[in-house]
């Protein structure tokens, strides 16, 4: 069975970009990323997001695989990203 | 913080918001702005809202809300913020569904309801550059009176600089409607597409099944993937 | 930005008054909507390749098809749910399978303490078994008198009444028995390990 990698709730990657400007110091929407599931390559604001969640998840539009998660807690951010090979911040 | 400066109807749903910033930083079309709301017991809630207004606009910026019913920050900018009212924000953010005059074109932007808006800063930055770089606008409403900035889109296709616009009604016409009557399909996009050649510039925005639709009707019609770029606003209201 | 601002009129949530107000845990809101939550995209599930297994720590793994599930005796529950998210809905009404029933089944193997509810798309969350049993969990496949939708987790979801909404996995397919806990999607990044709306364990160090 070949899953959609979306439904109506789908949001992209550049949703979250100020959560992520605020993790990451700088707009990670423009940095390149590869998914560790599939291999897919692309700007991180190619990604899908995934907010209406006790968290934010980021995964590939091509395979769907979670790429990164991302909880706010009363003691920090929590930011898990096993599912990115790499993200390359662009100069 | 931002002072709300003015407020103006666009539709019966949809209003503008002047928003005056003192630590105001030049943004790129098609960015966005977070606005949260905060109540005394210290519950509070986050929306993203694409800046309507082109970058020429010093110390303020323009924000086009549609009121979402039962919704819990639109309703409480329609129905409570009122001028002068201070207002929590986070911006200007996202530099990947961004245009300006430099990347280009030929330019085809595809809109659904309020996802006009950040295309429409778009417009309004290539008008302000006074560039003439070939732009296409497929702007889906459901009937005449939900049509944003409808004058001034009209007027900016006056100036005949290379801006088109088409619209597709997809609930009700007027009489003597000459533009598209249904939802956006691949017939639609290759129509609109045709004159801009095989490889323009993408910029889709609107609620995510129309976002979708477009993006994935383009690429059946053979325009690349690498060109378009989506900005999905969520669910669309029923 | 100064860290109490209060936006003028902004009145947030009501909290739960009256006769209510006992049913709602601490730092929750009532509401009478049903949000959907989600972390990935709604999967599309063919009944006739749907299965819910219970395997692990059991002598012998028992999976059953859509159609052997619907033979299973049901029962309605009504009951009230709490969404870490800080919403709270009241007498939700749903009708399938108590993990009573489902665990008749089944011989634990004695090492058994605890279980991992697994779901198409990949969601896990972890329970322990005194949990999950004596009337106090449920597989739904109906919800308010018709199918569950899939956006609530259809054809069938976890039901953890008693803990927050996260540990109600949706689209759920099986619970997986460990001697170990093993941390669950959100468990594992940051949320608790058990969840207890009453106590108010949402994350973990609460
Ligand atoms: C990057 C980005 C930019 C955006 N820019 C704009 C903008 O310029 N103008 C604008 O009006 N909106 C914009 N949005 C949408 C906006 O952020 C909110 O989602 C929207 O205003 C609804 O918020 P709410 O709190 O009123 O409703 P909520 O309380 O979030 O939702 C209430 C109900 O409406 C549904 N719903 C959620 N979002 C929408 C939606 N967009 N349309 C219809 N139903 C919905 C929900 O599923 C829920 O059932 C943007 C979204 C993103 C991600
Ligand atoms: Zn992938």
């Amino acid at each position: 069975m070949k899953e959609s990698t979306t439904d109506d709730r789908t949001l992209d990657a550049n949703a979250v970009a100020g959560m992520l400007e605020t993790l990451f110091g700088a707009d990670m929407t423009v940095a390149d990323s590869k998914c560790a599931a599939c291999g897919r390559e692309g700007e991180v604001g190619t990604l899908l997001a995934y907010t209406m969640a006790p968290g934010v998840v980021l995964r590939c539009p091509a395979c769907s695989a979670v790429m990164l998660r991302m909880v706010e807690t009363p003691r920090g951010t929590l930011v898990e990203a096993k599912g990115l090979a790499f993200v390359r911040m662009n100069r | 913080m931002a002072t709300i400066k003015a407020i103006r109807d666009e539709t019966p749903r949809v209003r503008s918001y002047t928003l005056g910033l003192p630590s105001w930083t030049p943004h790129r079309p098609g960015q966005h702005y977070d606005v949260r709301l905060t109540a005394a017991d210290g519950y509070s809630v986050q929306r993203s809202y694409s800046i309507a207004s082109g970058p020429e606009t010093d110390g303020e910026i323009a924000l086009t809300v549609e009121r979402v019913v039962d919704g819990e920050v639109s309703p409480f900018l329609h129905d409570v913020a009122v001028v002068g009212d201070r207002i929590e924000v986070r911006g200007p953010i996202g530099g990947y569904f961004v245009w300006e005059a430099t990347l280009g074109g030929p330019l085809l932007l595809i809109a659904g309801g309020s996802g006009i808006v950040p295309l429409m800063a778009m417009i309004r930055h290539r008008a302000a550059t006074a560039s003439r770089i070939p732009t296409r606008l497929l702007y889906s409403s459901r009937a005449p009176e939900d049509i944003i900035y409808a004058n001034e889109l009209r007027d900016l296709e006056a100036r005949n600089d290379g801006l088109e616009v088409l619209h597709t009604l997809t609930r009700s016409q007027p009489a003597g409607w000459t533009g598209y009557a249904r939802r956006i399909d691949d017939a639609m996009l290759a129509e609109v597409r045709r004159p801009l050649g095989d490889a323009p510039l993408v910029y889709i925005c609107g609620p995510t099944p129309l976002v979708e639709g477009a993006a994935n009707g383009l690429v059946r019609i053979g325009v690349s993937a690498q060109r378009i770029r989506t900005e999905r606003f969520g669910p669309s209201g029923k | 930005m100064p860290e109490r601002f209060i936006t003028r009129g902004f009145e947030g949530k009501p909290r739960a008054t009256g006769t209510t107000a006992n049913r709602v845990p601490p730092g929750q809101y009532l509401t009478k909507d049903f949000p959907v939550l989600s972390a990935g995209p709604t999967p599309t599930t063919n009944l006739r390749l749907w299965s819910f297994a219970i395997e692990g720590l059991v002598r012998e793994k028992v999976s059953w098809s859509w159609a052997d599930f619907q033979k299973l005796p049901a029962q309605e529950f009504t009951v009230d749910i709490s969404c870490v998210t800080k919403w709270t809905k009241l007498d939700t009404r749903w009708r399938g399978v108590s993990i009573d029933t489902l665990l008749e089944s089944v011989e634990l193997e004695p090492r058994a303490g605890f279980a991992t509810a697994y779901s198409d798309g990949g969601y896990t969350t972890n329970l322990r078994l005194p949990d999950l049993v004596n009337g106090q969990a449920f597989v739904a496949y109906e919800y308010d008198g018709a199918p569950l939708d899939p956006e609530h987790g259809g054809p069938a979801r976890l039901v953890v009444p008693h803990l927050y909404f996260w540990k109600s996995a949706k689209w759920v397919r099986g619970l997986h028995l460990t001697e170990k806990e093993t941390a669950g999607f959100w468990e594992s990044l940051g949320y608790h390990i058990r969840g207890d709306p009453w106590k108010e364990e949402r994350y973990s160090g609460d």
